[in-house]
């Protein structure tokens, strides 16, 4: 087996767990726009917040899955949740684009700032917060259309587009900042549901993107892919962020610390750390992060 | 460290354990059980596929003779002698509308009132014995009496057939169909033959002649039910008025089932209000149907003061009873949507209309037509809640709008499973039947082509 496992490195290194973590932080892609902000002192001349949440609790029911979550989701940057399975991470990723309300029983208190304006005031439309903050789910899920359609749907219930030939261009630059372009663009008309995962997963990308979001959050979007599929996500994932805030939720460490800037490590519905990624993962300060990380639970 | 996992495994397999032993032992005890099982499956099969093989094949053996009646071809003279009225009247002889219209109806009972029978007796008389003409009623008892009213109608349609000779094909008399369907035991007594020796004769003598024919009886699918002339009676006016209730039926359950379905299952909140709701939906689609008649008669006809045997009324009642089979089978459709379909809309930001129009329903709609047209089938197949709201009387015409009295296919086939006349109406009930069962088979074929048409994979 060691004999023929060097060209691909990031698969192999994905079951290690070894404390020495220092080498993952580097990211997959070698980009230098990618580690120039990371590189940076933490918490100096962090840009300004994107979202400011405070106090944020969720309840299920009577059940409280998120106990008062402080944070702030730097604009253009790729923040990072992780932690263990039901530590409310991804609850929380919900709350920035309210998926929460559509879940019976489920209850938001606190506030959500996004630039400055509360996202759960009564006034404010929801339909509007999803077109400002897109979304892309575990498992990819194209609608069972076209990939035309997929596409060119959220632009059409938003009126983005005036004419046919504006809908095209926005259906072509979506899928051409997704890097599917080149793989689509003589199947527009064949179903979504035909690709393969980790086409259908930039698909799903690319729909988000089509809306013109300002934020795109990512629940586990690697999940359900293989490495290279995943490798792939990644590479865009950091280049959307020029362009996009990003918050990716996920269980891979070694995405984290690939793909992310900043990481917030969430414990049994407590924010327990957040910094810089170099930071957390180099130098945790919290117990539970260190265990996490070295996979000592989780 | 994989290759070492991997080793210990095959060797745990290649020694004997325990427990390796103790589950081989158990393997034989579990074979046994998995081929009894599997043995009792096949036998429900076979037995259920047995039984309505039966089923088809005696509805089969007993109505498709039905399809085929007794009929005499007969060269008609329409005597002037005998049809003795004056020319019909012409528009422009009359001065107005009203005056022509009384000379046309004075023209019509003219027509009514001649003996259309006598010219049928002639023209058969041409075929038998000369010493037939002596007994005229009994020659006349070999044609179905509804046939004097089907030559008036011809000639009424064209007034210039009076005088000459026409081809003329009619039915013969309902014992006539039965005597040479073999349905009569040959051997019985005269005096309790419905037929004399003399007709039975005659019978015989038209058969060589080519006369007596069996041909494909349209009178069951064109004409309406009739009593005084059996062989005539038919079933289009149950048809017409089973069309009636079940676009009633189409047009008022399927959207208000799907609509109530839509709101329940992607809309309304889960509480005590909704839950009660839906164990009353399934409560309802227990209830017995003869209860939805009684229903329909105290609310549409005792309270609403609707007709009575009107396919509106039948619509209405056939309505409530299929309502919550769409509204279930709408929901559990609904309900097999991925959600994940459902949050890609939603984090597009689409609203929850336009999740459900958009998405959802599109997905949903071959079940739904499944659903709907197997509560529609049901509820054409119902018979008793019909029965109390006076659709089982005898209607002697096709209904011409939901208002009119009618009858339906399935009270037909009640009201023919009970006639007098046994021998000739048991080949019809059963024909009756086929006709419902086709239209059945084919109801549910169009709905399996619109699922397979509408179906989409995700």
């Amino acid at each position: 087996m060691p004999a023929h496992a060097e060209p691909k490195q990031p698969p192999s290194s994905e079951i290690e767990t070894s404390p020495a973590m220092t080498d993952l932080t580097k990211p997959v892609v070698a980009g230098d726009a990618a580690s120039a902000p990371a590189a940076a002192p933490h918490g100096a001349n962090r840009p300004e917040p994107k979202v400011t949440a405070s106090d944020v609790k969720v309840f299920y029911g009577s059940a409280e899955a998120l106990h008062g979550i402080d944070t702030e989701i730097p604009a253009h940057q790729v923040t990072a949740l992780i932690g263990p399975s039901g530590c409310g991470k991804s609850t929380f990723l919900r709350c920035l684009n309210r998926m929460n309300d559509t879940i019976e029983g489920a209850r938001v208190t606190g506030r959500i700032l996004m630039d400055g304006e509360d996202i759960y005031d009564k006034s404010l439309d929801v339909v509007l917060l999803r077109a400002r903050v897109g979304m892309v789910f575990q498992k990819p899920n194209p609608f069972p259309k076209s990939i035309f359609e997929n596409i060119a749907y959220g632009p059409r219930i938003h009126g983005l587009a005036k004419n046919k030939a504006e809908l095209e261009e926005i259906v072509e630059r979506s899928l051409r900042r997704a890097g599917l372009w080149e793989e689509a663009k003589d199947r527009l008309k064949e179903p979504g549901t035909g690709l393969s995962g980790g086409q259908q997963q930039r698909l799903c990308i690319a729909r988000a993107i089509a809306v013109s979001p300002e934020v795109i959050l990512m629940d586990e979007p690697c999940s359900a892919l293989d490495p290279i599929a995943t490798a792939r996500i990644e590479e865009l994932i950091d280049e959307l962020r020029q362009n996009y805030t990003i918050v990716i939720v996920t269980h891979s460490m070694q995405q984290a610390a690939r793909v992310s800037q900043k990481t917030c490590f969430f414990h049994l519905g407590d924010l327990v750390e957040e910094g810089d990624t170099d930071m957390i993962f180099t130098n945790p300060r919290d117990k539970r992060t260190q265990d996490y990380i070295t996979g000592r639970f989780g | 460290m994989a290759t070492g996992t991997a080793d210990t495994t095959t060797g745990a397999a290649r020694a004997a354990s325990p427990t390796t032993r103790r589950v081989q032992a158990s393997l034989a005890r579990r074979r046994a059980a998995e081929t009894r099982f599997r043995l009792l499956g096949l036998a429900a099969v076979i037995v259920g596929l047995g039984l309505v093989a039966l089923l088809f094949a005696t509805i089969l053996t007993r109505g498709l003779p039905a399809f085929w009646q007794a009929t005499l071809t007969l060269e008609v003279f329409v005597d002037p002698e005998i049809v003795d009225v004056p020319p019909a009247p012409e528009r422009s002889a009359f001065a107005n509308q009203a005056e022509y219209e009384e000379a046309f109806l004075g023209w019509q009972t003219a027509l009514a009132r001649t003996n259309w029978g006598r010219v049928l007796r002639n023209a058969l008389l041409a075929y038998l014995p000369p010493e037939a003409a002596d007994s005229g009623r009994a020659v006349e008892g070999l044609i179905a009496s509804n046939e004097r009213f089907e030559l008036r109608a011809l000639v009424q349609e064209d007034p210039g057939l009076i005088g000459e000779t026409i081809v003329f094909q009619g039915l013969a008399d309902a014992n006539v169909d039965v005597w040479v369907k073999g349905n009569i035991d040959r051997s019985l007594p005269d005096d309790r033959l419905p037929l004399t020796s003399d007709q039975r004769a005659w019978i015989e003598l038209l058969l060589e002649q080519g006369v007596l024919t069996q041909e494909f009886a349209s009178a069951l699918l064109f004409n309406v039910d009739s009593r005084s002339s059996p062989a005539s009676a038919g079933l289009a006016g149950a048809f017409v008025g089973s069309l009636f209730m079940m676009l009633i039926v189409i047009v008022l359950s399927v959207p208000i089932g799907v609509a109530a379905a839509i709101y329940l299952e992607e809309f309304a909140p889960r509480n005590r209000f909704t839950d009660f709701i839906e164990v009353n939906i399934n409560n309802l689609a227990a209830v017995p149907s003869i209860v939805f008649g009684l229903l329909g008669a105290a609310v549409f006809i005792n309270w609403f003061r609707l007709p009575l045997s009107a396919p509106l009324v039948g619509g209405l009642v056939l309505t409530l009873m299929t309502l919550p089979t769409i509204i279930i089978a709408t929901r559990s459709t609904l309900r097999a949507i991925p959600p994940s379909i459902r949050q890609a809309a939603i984090g597009l930001g689409a609203s929850k209309v336009q999740t459900v129009a958009h998405h959802v329903l599109p997905l949903a709609i071959p079940g739904i037509l499944t659903g709907a047209i197997i509560g529609v089938a049901q509820a054409l197949g119902e018979t008793a809640p019909l029965l109390l709201i006076g659709m089982s009387a005898f209607v002697a015409q096709i209904p011409t709008s939901p208002m009119d009295s009618s009858t339906a296919l399935p009270v037909q086939i009640y009201l023919w499973q009970g006639n007098e006349l046994r021998n000739f109406f048991e080949a019809r009930t059963s024909a009756a039947i086929i006709v419902l069962l086709a239209l059945l088979l084919s109801l549910n074929t169009l709905a399996i082509i619109l699922r397979k048409r509408f179906e989409k994979r995700w």
